[in-house]
């Protein structure tokens, strides 16, 4: 089986212990939808991963084009005792996904921290506010390219003062 | 102000029993000040009850937000600082009188970039971020780690080191929950509780110091096992702890659980359902609370929770007094699998005999030069974790606790996250919440038992 709820399966299956799923972007709520359907009835846990200076293979199947940010979902089916992880690309130029808010209320919190971390905007989102950093920040600090800004570290040697 | 304007779909409708009232109808259906009945608060359970408003927002309104339906609405802000928001909760609460209508978590205050510094921390550097998180319970975060970590090696920590931390993390549970009766006691009223909880914790905490070195954040627990083993006398203490907190539950019953201004302020407080809980993402306690036997001890066992024999407590009405009464009873059964313990230790090593994520003993240290070389490299280097992606959870006291890493195959994790029970429990407070009053606010803070270090990471 290479396809199930309309979205490639992982190349490696399980893959640690887990069931994953690429789903298209565009695709993102329908397989949500159809895991929902078939007993995947909470939405544990929803991330991000920005993969601009990884240096390894993705491992992602043919079918799927690895793209900067990759957004990542965990759902469990209680009754099966079963778990499934749901990932996908989210290029650099368009960072929108739409939101799982209409599935699982419970996205809420888990959508905005990715905002705030990562500026990946979930559409129809019902609060697309920033959650952890202030309001007026500027930039999204778990992006690779996000200056972390240093102190300043005295040593007598040191050459590399900043 | 800004209410909920999307008509809910079917599927989130079913979760939420009462239909979201669009912006118009809201006022109406706010009540005219004074406590709702029983019933009524339980059918207010809509999406609404969210305020979703910002700071610009509310310093606009200025506390005062003219409804000429309700001359009794404001908004006030409870917290950061303030004894009954468990530290740096602060709630933006929507009152008429003294009946909240909607409210609104507003956290980060203690948000330090902890999931961005994991990723410059070797994974044994790893533990010591990780630990500062749920600072309640921070064995659980190590372990999620640990085993995370392990995973993408494609390492076993030996029998023992599996049974130790065992042992370390159900005391662990029992010092989080004593915390958590302590600090609910105060909470409520019941002073003398904090007291007494933070007493039996401490016990708890002084034999942490013995095995680990410190009263919190461990890094006892490690990738490959743990960092050193149990001292020669630990069966003595821990039989001595079980007999000193045994009885002190039976004390808590007496005080607590059978009292008429307990039982008062928490049943029907605070409650929600199974859907309810299920689609808000709730896990451990709160959940459970609902009636829903979901322990991943039990459903997904990892260590060797399946070789001990233990309990999974419920409760029927999903209320505060539920969730305080299933945590009094979680600890009792943490004790059960506690003394299990006792008799099952193998003996054996503490860690895992791999040459790549173990340093060598300090013995051979004196005699060997490759060692020290091999000790060196591994404390300022750390040891490479093939490229990939893991994600492992543990039941910790508040819920389900994910650590999800991403390997490059470097000495340092690309990326670390981690699933805080306390981040996505903390959303169902304004369901909890809605409909109730202040003070019923206070006892329903209290039993969904944040730890906002976890929360804000």
């Amino acid at each position: 089986m290479t396809h199930r709820y309309g979205a490639v399966v992982g190349a490696e299956q399980p893959s640690r212990g887990q069931a994953v799923i690429h789903p298209e972007r565009w695709r993102w709520c329908e397989a949500a939808a159809a895991a929902r359907a078939d007993g995947f009835d909470q939405l544990l846990d929803l991330t991000a991963v920005d993969y601009l200076t990884y240096n390894a293979d993705r491992q992602l199947p043919a079918e799927v084009a690895p793209e900067r940010f990759e957004v990542v979902a965990a759902l469990i089916s209680h009754q099966r005792g079963e778990r499934l992880r749901m990932r996908a690309q989210v290029p650099a130029d368009d960072p929108t996904v739409a939101t799982l808010f209409d599935l699982w209320p419970g996205a809420e919190s888990l959508e905005r921290e990715v905002y705030d971390m990562f500026g990946i905007v979930f559409e129809g989102h019902p609060d697309g506010s920033r959650i952890l950093m202030p309001e007026d920040w500027s930039g999204h600090p778990l992006r690779k390219d996000y200056d972390t800004g240093r102190i300043p570290v005295q040593f007598k040697a040191a050459s590399n003062v900043r | 102000m800004t209410l909920i304007d999307k008509d809910e779909p079917a599927a989130a409708a079913s979760a939420a029993p009462a239909p979201a009232p669009s912006a118009d109808s809201a006022p109406s259906a706010k009540p005219a000040g004074g406590p709702l009945a029983g019933s009524e608060r339980v059918s207010r359970r809509e999406p609404s009850a969210v305020l979703r408003m910002s700071e610009a927002e509310a310093a606009a309104i200025g506390g005062d937000p003219q409804d000429p339906d309700d001359d009794e609405l404001v908004l006030l802000n409870m917290g950061p600082s303030h004894p009954s928001t468990h530290g740096v909760l602060r709630l933006m609460l929507e009152l008429s009188g003294e009946t909240v209508l909607r409210s609104k978590p507003v956290i980060g205050y203690l948000h330090t970039g902890m999931e961005k510094t994991g990723e410059s921390l070797s994974y044994l550097q790893g533990g010591t971020n990780v630990t500062r998180m749920d600072y309640a319970s921070p064995l659980f975060n190590e372990l999620a780690f640990s085993l995370a970590a392990e995973r993408l090696l494609g390492v076993e920590a030996p029998e023992r080191a599996t049974w130790i931390r065992m042992l370390m993390c159900e005391l662990n549970r029992v010092s989080s929950h004593l915390l958590f009766m302590a600090t609910n006691g105060m909470d409520l009223g019941a002073v003398s509780m904090m007291i007494y909880g933070w007493r039996e914790r401490e016990e708890v905490l002084r034999f942490f110091e013995k095995v680990t070195g410190l009263r919190m954040n461990h890094n006892y627990i490690r990738p490959g096992g743990v960092a050193a083993d149990l001292p020669a006398d630990w069966r003595d203490d821990v039989a001595e702890l079980i007999e000193l907190i045994e009885p002190r539950l039976a004390e808590y019953d007496t005080l607590l659980t059978g009292q008429p201004i307990w039982r008062e302020r928490l049943q029907g407080v605070g409650v929600i359902n199974t859907a309810e809980a299920l689609a808000l993402g709730a896990t451990g306690p709160l959940l459970r609370s609902t009636g829903m036997a979901w322990d991943l001890r039990r459903d997904e066992p990892y260590l060797f929770y399946d070789q001990v024999d233990f309990d999974v407590i419920v409760g029927s009405y999903g209320d505060c007094y539920d969730r305080y009464a299933i945590r009094l009873n979680e600890i009792r059964e943490s004790l059960r699998i506690v003394s299990q313990i006792i008799e099952a230790m193998p003996a054996g090593d503490y860690r895992i005999q791999d040459k790549k994520v173990t340093p060598p003993p300090r013995a051979r240290i004196d005699a060997s030069m490759e060692a020290l070389i091999h000790h060196f490299k591994i404390f300022t280097e750390g040891f490479k974790v093939p490229p990939g992606e893991a994600y492992a959870a543990v039941e910790s006291p508040r819920g389900e606790l994910g650590v999800y890493l991403v390997s490059d195959g470097s000495a340092t994790p690309y990326r670390v996250h981690v699933r805080a029970p306390s981040f996505v429990n903390l959303q169902t407070l304004p369901h909890l919440m809605a409909g109730g009053l202040i003070a019923d606010g206070v006892a329903v803070i209290s039993s969904v038992d944040p730890i906002m270090g976890e929360v804000d990471r």
